[in-house]
C-alpha cells in the first residue's frame, strides 16, 4: 500500500524545512561581524598547532569493520524472527547452527584482543 | 481524498506536538536535574520558568552564527541539518493510540501505518550517527574530531545489541509493522498486563534495549562525544547559534524516538495495565485531579505573589482534562478509547524519558575503554543470549 507512505513523505518534508527555515530566520535578526581572533580553531585559548588531518589511533578502523560483519548478521536474524512462527524448531536449530559459525569468529576476534581497547 | 485531509491534519498535529515536546523537555529536564541537586531551576521567565524555552529560543536566534575559516563548509554546514531532519523523521511511523472512530471519521492514532517500520526506525537512527561524525570532521578542530570518531565508534558498537535486543520482541510478535507488534501485547495473563516485558519474559531485553538506547542518543553516561572535561563540547565545539541548537534538538528528538519504540516493543504500547475502559479512563482522571489538587494546595502557601494566580489556572485546566477522561470513561465511549490510549502512550514514554534525565542527574561518566569493553564482551553476547533463549521457549510453546 504505497499510500501508507504519504505521512512519512509528509512529514520527511516538515523536517527537512524546519531546520531550514529555522537558520534563515536566524540569519535575518543576528549580528554578524567575525574577526581574526573569533574565526581561529578553539583549543582552549592557545594557538592551534598544526590542523586536524593527522593521524589516529587504528583502534575505531577495527571496529568499523567489525561492526559490518556483525551488523551484516544482525540484519539476517531480522527476516527469521518475523517468519518465526512457521519456522518452529527448524528456525532454532538453524540459527543455532548460523551464530554457531559466527561465534567461532567472535572468540577468535577476541583471542586476538581486537575487542581490548588498551 | 478525505485520506489526503486526515492525513495533513495528522501530520500538522504530530510535527507541531513533538516540537513543543522537544522545547519542553529542555525545561523538564533543567527542572528535574535542579531539584535533584536542590536548587530551583529556571524560574525567572514566567511562572516557574515555563517560558524559559521560548527565551532560550530568541537567545539562540540572535546570538552571532560564526562559520570559522579553517572548515570544510560545505559538510559543516550539512551535518547539524542532517542531525536534526533524521531524528525528526523517525516518529512518523510510531503509533499512539488504537484505530478510532469520532465524528464518523475513521482513523489510525499515529502518522504512517506501514510494514517495515521498525526497519525505518533502525534505518533512519543509524544515518544518525551521519551528523555527528561529520560534524567532528568537517570542524577540524582536534577535540571535535576526537569526539566525533568516538561518537562514530560509539553508535555503531551499541547498535549491534539493540538490533538484537529489538529482534526478541519480533520473535514473539512475528511482525515488523509497530501497530501489529503493539496489537500482540492486548489484553492480560491472570491479571498481569499481557506486555513483551512481562509475560513476553523480555525484562532482560528490555533492560539491554534501553542501555544501548542511553549509548545511542550519547546521553550520560554515555556521552564520550561530548565529554566536557576532555573534550570541550566534543563534536560540535565550534558550532554556533542555531545551529548549535540544531545538535541540542536532535540529541532531545532521539530521546523521544528511543522512548517510543521501547513503549511499542516492550510496554505495551498504548495498551492500558487496568483491564477495563472505564477503570483506565477513571486512573488518568484521578492521576489528573491529583495534579490539580497539589497546584491548588501550593497556590495557598505560593512562594511569590504571582503564583497565587497562575497555580489555580492551571488547576482548573488540568481538572478539566481530567473531567474530559471521565467523560471519556462513562459517557462517551468511542473518546475514551482514544484518548486512554494517548493517555497511557504517553505516560510510559514520559516515565522513560524521566529515566533518562535521572540517570543523567545520578551517574558520572564512563571511560572510553570500558564503555567499548561493555558493548562488545558484555551487551553484544547478552542480547544474542536473550535473543536464542526467547526463540527457544517460543518453539517449546509451539
Amino acid at each position: 500500500m504505497p499510500q501508507g507512505y504519504l505521512p512519512i513523505f509528509l512529514f520527511l518534508i516538515i523536517a527537512m524545512a524546519f531546520p531550514v527555515i529555522a537558520i534563515l530566520t536566524a540569519k535575518l535578526v543576528r549580528p554578524s561581524s567575525p574577526s581574526k581572533l573569533k574565526l581561529e580553531a578553539y583549543e582552549c585559548g592557545i594557538e592551534a598547532v598544526g590542523n586536524s588531518r593527522g593521524r589516529y589511533a587504528v583502534r575505531f578502523y577495527i571496529i568499523s569493520i567489525l561492526f559490518v560483519i556483525f551488523d551484516v548478521e544482525t540484519v539476517f536474524l531480522f527476516p527469521w524472527a518475523v517468519r518465526f512462527h512457521q519456522l518452529g524448531w527448524f528456525g532454532v536449530i538453524e540459527i543455532a547452527v548460523f551464530l554457531a559459525i559466527l561465534i567461532v569468529g567472535y572468540v577468535w576476534v577476541y583471542k586476538k584482543g581486537a575487542l581490548e581497547w588498551v | 481524498m478525505e485520506f489526503i485531509i486526515i492525513t495533513l491534519v495528522k501530520t500538522g498535529l504530530v510535527a507541531f506536538i513533538l516540537l513543543t515536546t522537544l522545547a519542553y523537555l529542555q525545561w523538564v529536564e533543567r527542572k528535574v536535574i535542579a531539584h535533584v541537586q536542590a536548587r530551583v531551576g529556571p524560574y525567572r521567565v514566567g511562572p516557574h520558568g515555563l517560558l524559559q524555552p521560548l527565551a532560550d529560543v530568541v537567545k539562540l536566534m540572535t546570538k552571532e552564527d560564526l562559520i570559522p575559516d579553517h572548515v570544510n563548509k560545505v559538510f559543516y554546514v550539512l551535518a547539524p541539518f542532517l542531525a536534526v531532519f533524521l531524528a525528526l523523521l523517525s516518529i512518523s511511523v510510531i503509533p499512539f493510540g488504537p484505530a478510532v472512530e469520532i465524528f464518523g471519521i475513521k482513523t489510525n492514532l499515529g502518522l504512517a501505518d506501514i510494514n517495515i517500520g521498525i526497519l525505518l526506525i533502525l534505518a533512519v537512527s543509524s544515518l544518525g550517527v551521519y551528523g555527528i561524525a561529520l560534524a567532528g570532521w568537517a570542524s577540524n578542530n582536534k577535540y571535535s574530531l576526537m569526539g566525533g570518531l568516538r561518537s562514530a565508534a560509539q553508535m555503531v558498537s551499541y547498535e549491534l545489541p539493540m538490533a538484537l535486543a529489538i529482534a526478541a520482541p519480533l520473535i514473539l510478535s512475528n511482525s515488523l509493522n509497530l501497530r501489529e507488534i503493539v496489537d500482540t501485547q492486548a489484553g492480560n495473563w491472570y491479571g498481569i498486563p499481557n506486555w513483551n516485558i512481562f509475560t513476553g519474559g523480555q525484562i532482560f531485553g528490555f533492560f539491554l534495549f534501553m542501555i544501548a538506547a542511553f549509548a545511542e542518543t550519547n546521553r550520560i553516561p554515555f556521552d564520550l562525544p561530548e565529554a566536557e572535561n576532555e573534550l570541550v563540547a566534543g563534536f560540535h565545539v565550534e558550532y554556533s547559534s542555531m545551529k548549535f541548537a540544531g545538535f541540542f534538538m536532535a540529541e532531545y528528538a532521539n530521546m523521544i524516538t528511543v522512548c517510543s519504540v521501547a513503549t511499542v516493543l516492550f510496554l505495551g504500547g498504548w495498551h492500558s495495565p487496568i483491564p477495563s475502559q472505564a477503570g483506565s479512563g477513571v486512573f488518568a482522571a484521578l492521576v489528573h485531579f491529583a495534579a490539580a489538587g497539589m497546584l491548588f494546595f501550593h497556590a495557598m502557601h505560593a512562594a511569590r505573589p504571582f503564583d497565587k494566580i497562575t497555580f489555580p489556572v492551571f488547576g482548573v485546566v488540568i481538572s478539566g482534562i481530567g473531567a474530559i477522561f471521565l467523560a471519556g470513561a462513562f459517557v462517551w465511549p468511542a473518546l475514551g478509547a482514544a484518548i486512554n490510549g494517548l493517555f497511557w502512550y504517553g505516560a510510559k514514554t514520559f516515565i522513560l524519558l524521566f529515566v533518562f534525565i535521572w540517570i543523567r542527574a545520578t551517574l558520572p561518566r564512563f571511560r572510553y575503554d570500558q564503555l567499548m569493553r561493555f558493548a562488545w564482551l558484555f551487551m553484544f553476547p547478552a542480547a544474542l543470549l536473550n535473543m536464542l533463549i526467547t526463540a527457544f521457549f517460543v518453539a517449546l510453546k509451539g
